[in-house]
């Protein structure tokens, strides 16, 4: 495939630039919002957690509580000066404090002391009596206990698809199991409040939406938004489990701060985190397939059930999300397909890295194996057979217009000798034997933007100080990502000076205001152009300057290595900044972007929610015991598509943690409700993540180096944040194709996810003893 | 009278006259001495966030290891060099060569994790010249990353390696200096704040004494569990008697090996690889390095915790166990020490002294597990088996399980199965079927009954595959490299 010749200027920093915080985070200097050096007297909050799933709460007596060592007060539903409620979409619906208790583990108070471990043993001490009420846990025991959906449900439609597989010379009907996942961020939810004068109060935090907590605080304060300062340096992780999620910890301390006007810090231990706080939502979907005899999709129906917990969050979203997603990268030239938001008594699950989208793409790359194994065909040709063309529709009416799949799978199947393996794997497995092994090539295409178009905004300040040096402020957080980085070398290349010259400092409500969440891999694709923005408007000042003083035209000034050219004369850098300050130029500018194009009317289910796409491709080789279930990844070899690449170092490090952690979704991550439905894996003794010995033996990861973004991205990137997670499920369908082996193909193995060893043993036997 | 907890962090001598038994090191460094490198990700040993390495002499050598400082008692640290991430420099002051390898190879995203995992890549660097991927992947089990999917860091202890430098490292230069001035601590530390009460006996007699003043004191030997007790229950402790330094003694003798119930799995795996090299990879999927650095063998049958790996595997080898009250021992089976869930034939002032594993002779030995994850996990399935086989029929068959009863408990019907029968794979086919005659399982968060129960017949399966030198592999191949 050929793309049209888009000029692009080549990047000047160091393309592998170092993380920006690299050298701190090894040496241990890099502070987390639990390292900062606190103010005197400041104070520690701890929530007391409900122990029923669905109830009245008839009393609760803290006497105990607040007459245990070093306990100053307690905090309850009534001490809340505004608002008891951290709803993200302004539904009410998700209080600080709950008085009708919805899930085990909801916050119903807090415990304010001197020290935290006083704080934390103190709330233990609780006496609370519930009146009981009902419950459902399970999407499906919701669906059929009244359906009660926490905001409406979504369709898209496009074609006539009850025909359609009315008529389909073939047709599946399959249910799906998905498992939800916790972030497990390896640095906890925290908050730390520091009051001020008359009613503000300084925030610091580890939340992707500073301006979500600012609100969320102001809210909960009864004051305006303009008393709340929120500030972030980094976090220890998000993955979208702190982009609502620290609402409500914030509002806590600032709520303690404000009252004793000392400063009040709130971090749950790991085990409150993990029960308290949102996951990523499980799903239940029912799907229909039509297809033909040469295994051409000609229509798919389907219900995405998804567990959102007792309140919205931000489940509208994802579940919207997931549908956006149902496709994959496939064409359905019929298709309808439904979204059911249902209300659990569990908690409120949330954002996490895909957004939904997971649980999109892997019930196409079901479909795509159902048909596989049903007209006895390599999952890689059903795939090709059925991949997007430019032009074609997605079901939410958004035409395809820049797919490079075909190329990039062609080259991952060549370099990862596909073809080959595959027959080698299947000759291994003819053989029989205990270990058997599995082969599977798998694309993503992910789309990119958030959904809701208003989100698609950012602003960036960009200061330049009379010595030559840069400070650089953005809307976007810094997670690990490497989007700091990013942006330093954005506005370094902007200038034509090295990263050194550019300081970012941390991300504050009071420097960029309005700011959108860092979410949906959006990060440098808005603040990357915000930034710029920034630095045009002080390169045009600069140049303004320069033609005036030098005499000279535009086009006879140039930024160079450190310097500016103005026609022959090469001035460094700091003596234009100082000659400018002195000529009265303003060295500061406040930079704007809003993503162009996109526009979406959910009700219609039509529009071009999506600015682009960014795709790419995995193949995974898996070795299964089918004595225990057990497995492990051979090989993995994935081929991303992130445009011109900003730093391809840190794009490459986001491939391969994501392809681990999306692995990790799939196979040992297991969320364990007991039947009343209290959490029992929350904590990393009970929750497996993966460890190093757990990724692919051979892991080869490459960047699809050819890839410019057809859009006027920054520098013609694409966001890299999310879109491969979803290549973890090669790995997945791997696994299933060992496990459908001991059938010699003949069945669909249908794993649910997580495939985790009982998973897989219990395949094995179920195929096994068929007759 | 007190007699104050003394020990070295970084360069600083500490001197504690007060100190609470249950007071983790962990939250001393942060809290107290403001050294916040080590950070705090779960609290129970599981994360590694809060890795740091702790040196102590043993047999008069300074050894350093990595530990979990969430779960490391302070009072436990006496006599020992405790150092942090922000101790660790390169001879001339800069980067040491692990932490410029993690910046050079992109090891750190987040960077919440990264000082636990430059702490354990030190330890493992201070031991081995030119580490290979699974002696990385293997010291690096007790650390979670979320961000990077691993692979820069493991190219970075590669890296770090290769570039070698031990010789010049600070730990090393200062080693007899070092050594001099942990030698010179009493070698008895006890010490209370309000009513709470921590005790370092100096040796073991000293501890049977002490067990006798308070014979209802909380014995802590590595606190990989006890910790737990504290971090995540609240529950008291106090007094506690601390014995992770005591019981070190390994003795090999014509027919058995006497592990004193001190002896940590790291210490222990070794002597695994010698005598039962079988099983040295089950002793290496116990726990992470940290966690194995720091639990003891005792420790894991004194705790009687019905999902303990060492109990199948050292009941099935016929293990015994010696405990000791004042100044009188007893030897029992070590199976007999479980007597029911939560209860075990230990009397109040009564402590695991030694285990005696005889030695395998001309048995077939094998130890299995299943978890979800391979590795650091807690086990779903754990089995020892010990079959002998004299001619064509198995003269002597022992086989325990844990995770399928309350205790950790041999398959009489399966023994009885075996014992006297042809040594075929119709012989542990019956086996396998007599594993629900012996066990009901429960279902929990770990696995269902259903797979229990599946998987323990299993194993018979597998026993008898992997003894009938089967053409094809009934393993999985875990190393690296074609």
């Amino acid at each position: 495939m050929k793309h049209d010749h888009i000029a692009v200027a080549p990047a000047e920093t160091l393309a592998e630039t170092p993380h920006e915080s690299a050298i701190k985070h090894v040496t241990g200097r890099a502070d987390y919002t639990d390292d900062l050096v606190v103010p005197q007297g400041t104070l520690h909050a701890y929530l007391g957690l409900s122990s029923v799933a669905h109830g009245r709460i008839r009393s609760m007596d803290l006497a105990a509580v607040l007459a245990a060592p070093g306990v100053i007060d307690v905090l309850t539903a009534a001490d809340i000066p505004g608002a008891n409620d951290v709803s993200p979409v302004q539904k009410e619906d998700d209080p600080i404090f709950a008085q009708i208790v919805q899930f085990h583990g909801q916050p119903i108070f807090a415990v304010i002391a001197e020290t935290r471990d006083q704080a934390r043993r103190a709330a233990a001490l609780a006496r609370v009596e519930y009146e009981e009420l009902p419950f459902v846990l399970d999407p499906i025991a919701a669906r059929d206990s009244g359906g009660a959906l926490v905001q409406p449900g979504m369709t898209l439609r496009r074609g006539e698809p009850e025909a359609a597989l009315a008529d389909a010379p073939r047709r599946i009907d399959g249910r799906f199991v998905i498992g939800g996942q916790d972030h497990f961020y390896l640095e906890g939810q925290i908050a730390l409040a520091i009051p001020g004068e008359d009613e503000e109060v300084t925030i610091f935090t580890s939340t992707q939406h500073p301006t979500e907590v600012q609100h969320m605080v102001a809210h909960a304060l009864g004051v305006p938004a303009n008393a709340v300062v929120v500030n972030v340096r980094r976090m220890g992780g998000g993955f979208g489990g702190k982009e609502t999620q620290m609402n409500l910890f914030c509002c806590v301390a600032a709520i303690a701060a404000k009252k004793w006007h000392r400063a009040v810090k709130l971090r749950p231990d790991r085990d409150d985190d993990m029960i308290a706080t949102g996951k990523r939502h499980d799903f239940v979907v029912d799907y229909s397939v039509g297809f033909d005899d040469d295994g051409r999709i000609t229509a798919v129906s389907g219900d995405w059930y998804a567990r959102c917990g007792f309140s919205a969050d931000l489940s509208m979203a994802v579940t919207d999300r997931a549908l956006f997603h149902a496709d994959n990268a496939y064409f359905y030239p019929n298709v309808e397909i439904r979204s059911h938001p249902l209300k659990t008594n569990t908690v409120s699950n949330t954002a996490f890295r895909g957004f939904g989208g997971p649980q999109g793409v892997i019930v196409a790359e079901r479909i795509v194996e159902e048909i596989a194994y049903a007209t006895g065909q390599d999952t890689l040709a059903v795939r090709k057979a059925n991949l997007y063309q430019n032009g074609q529709l997605t079901p939410y009416h958004q035409p395809v217009e820049d797919m490079i799949l075909p190329q990039l799978i062609e080259e991952l199947e060549g370099s990862c000798d596909y073809a080959a393996r595959r027959k080698a794997v299947l000759d291994w497995n003819a053989k029989g034997g205990v270990i058997r092994k599995g082969i599977a090539l798998t694309p993503v295409k992910f789309g990119i933007s958030f959904t809701a178009t208003h989100f698609n905004q950012a602003g960036a300040l960009v200061h330049i100080y009379t010595d030559g040096s840069i400070q650089l402020n953005h809307g976007g957080c810094e997670m690990g990502q490497g989007l700091h980085t990013k942006i330093v070398q954005v506005v370094a290349d902007a200038f034509h000076v090295g990263v050194e010259r550019v300081r970012i400092t941390k991300t504050t409500t009071e420097k960029v205001p309005n700011t959108s969440a860092t979410a949906a891999s959006s990060g440098t694709d808005l603040n990357g152009m915000a930034a710029l923005d920034a630095c045009n408007q002080i390169k045009a000042r600069l140049v303004e300057f320069l033609c005036k003083a030098k005499d000279a035209e535009p086009e006879e000034i140039a930024f160079v290595r450190d310097h500016i050219r103005v026609r022959d004369e090469l001035i460094p850098f700091s003596e234009v900044i100082q000659t400018a300050y002195l000529a009265r130029v303003q060295l500061s500018a406040a930079g704007f972007y809003a993503t162009p194009k996109i526009h979406w009317n959910r009700a219609e289910g039509r529009g071009r929610p999506f600015y682009y796409y960014a795709y790419g491709a995995a193949c995974a080789e898996v070795s299964v015991d089918t004595l225990t279930g057990e497995y492990v990844i051979e090989r993995a070899d994935v081929l991303h598509d992130v445009g011109r690449s900003i730093n391809p170092a840190i794009d490459k490090g986001q491939v391969e943690g994501a392809f681990v952690q999306g692995t990790g979704w799939l196979t040992s991550e297991e969320l364990w409700w007991d039947a009343k439905g209290r959490l029992r894996t929350h904590a990393p003794s009970t929750y497996k993540i993966p460890l190093a010995s757990d990724r692919p033996k051979i892991f080869n990861v490459k960047l699809a180096d050819w890839s410019v973004n057809k859009e006027r991205t920054i520098k013609r990137s694409k966001a890299v944040g999310e879109p491969p997670f979803m290549l973890g499920i090669s790995v997945f369908e791997a696994i299933g194709q060992a496990v459908a082996s001991v059938v010699d193909y003949r069945e669909c193995p249908r794993l649910d996810a997580p495939a985790t060893p009982e998973q897989v043993l219990m395949a094995v036997e179920r195929l096994r003893a068929r007759p | 009278m007190s007699q104050p907890i003394r020990f070295l962090l970084n360069d600083t001598e500490i001197v504690l006259t007060e100190a609470g038994p249950a007071d983790t090191l962990l939250d001393f460094i942060r809290l107290g001495r403001r050294l916040t490198g080590t950070k705090e990700g779960c609290a129970e040993g599981d994360c590694g966030a809060c890795t740091l390495m702790v040196g102590r002499l043993h047999e008069g050598r300074l050894v350093y290891e990595p530990i979990n400082a969430c779960i490391r008692f302070l009072a436990s640290c006496h006599g020992c060099h405790v150092v942090t991430i922000e101790h660790l420099k390169a001879a001339d002051g800069g980067l040491h060569p692990i932490q410029a390898a993690m910046v050079e190879h992109h090891g750190s995203q987040c960077g919440f994790c990264t000082p636990g995992f430059v702490m354990a890549m030190y330890g493992l660097w201070m031991t081995h010249d030119d580490p290979t991927v699974v002696q990385i992947e293997t010291a690096l089990q007790g650390n979670l990353c979320r961000c990077t999917g691993y692979e820069p860091i493991v190219k970075a202890a590669l890296a770090a390696g290769r570039a070698g430098g031990q010789a010049r490292d600070a730990l090393n230069v200062e080693r007899a200096e070092v050594t001099a001035r942990l030698s010179a601590m009493a070698a008895r530390a006890d010490v209370r704040r309000g009513e709470e009460r921590a005790i370092l006996p100096a040796d073991t007699d000293d501890l049977a004494q002490v067990l006798e003043e308070h014979p209802t004191a909380t014995i802590v030997a590595g606190a990989t569990d006890v910790g737990l007790w504290v971090t995540k229950f609240l529950r008291p402790i106090s007094p506690a008697v601390f014995t992770g330094h005591l019981m070190k003694e390994i003795e090999v003798t014509d027919d058995a090996l006497r592990i004193g119930a001190g002896v940590t799995y790291s210490e222990f795996v070794p002597l695994v690889a010698e005598h039962f090299p079988e099983v040295e990879d089950y002793i290496l999927r116990i726990g992470g390095w940290q966690v194995r650095n720091a639990g003891t063998i005792g420790g894991n049958i004194a705790n009687g915790s019905p999902i303990g790996e060492m109990p199948p595997l050292l009941i099935a080898l016929g293990a015994r166990t010696v405990l000791r009250k004042g100044g009188s021992r007893r030897q029992i089976a070590l199976e007999d020490f479980f007597i029911e869930y939560g209860k075990q034939d230990r009397a109040p002032g009564e402590f695991v002294e030694t285990i005696v594993i005889p030695k395998k002779g001309e048995a077939l030995i094998a130890a299995y597990k299943v978890s979800k994850r391979a590795n650091a996990d807690i086990s779903a399935v754990a089995a020892g088996f010990r079959v002998v086989v004299e001619g064509d029929v198995i003269a002597d068959a022992r086989i325990a399980f844990g995770g399928m009863a309350g205790i950790p408990r041999r398959a009489f019907e399966a023994e009885a199965a075996l014992g006297g029968q042809p040594f075929t794979a119709e012989t542990f086919e019956d086996a396998a079927l007599t594993v629900t005659g012996d066990f009901s399982p429960l279902s929990d968060w770990r696995a269902s009954a259903e797979y229990r129960t599946a998987v323990a017949a299993n194993f018979f399966r597998r026993f008898w595959l992997e003894q009938s030198e089967a053409a094809r592999p009934v393993r999985l191949n875990r190393a690296v490299g074609e």
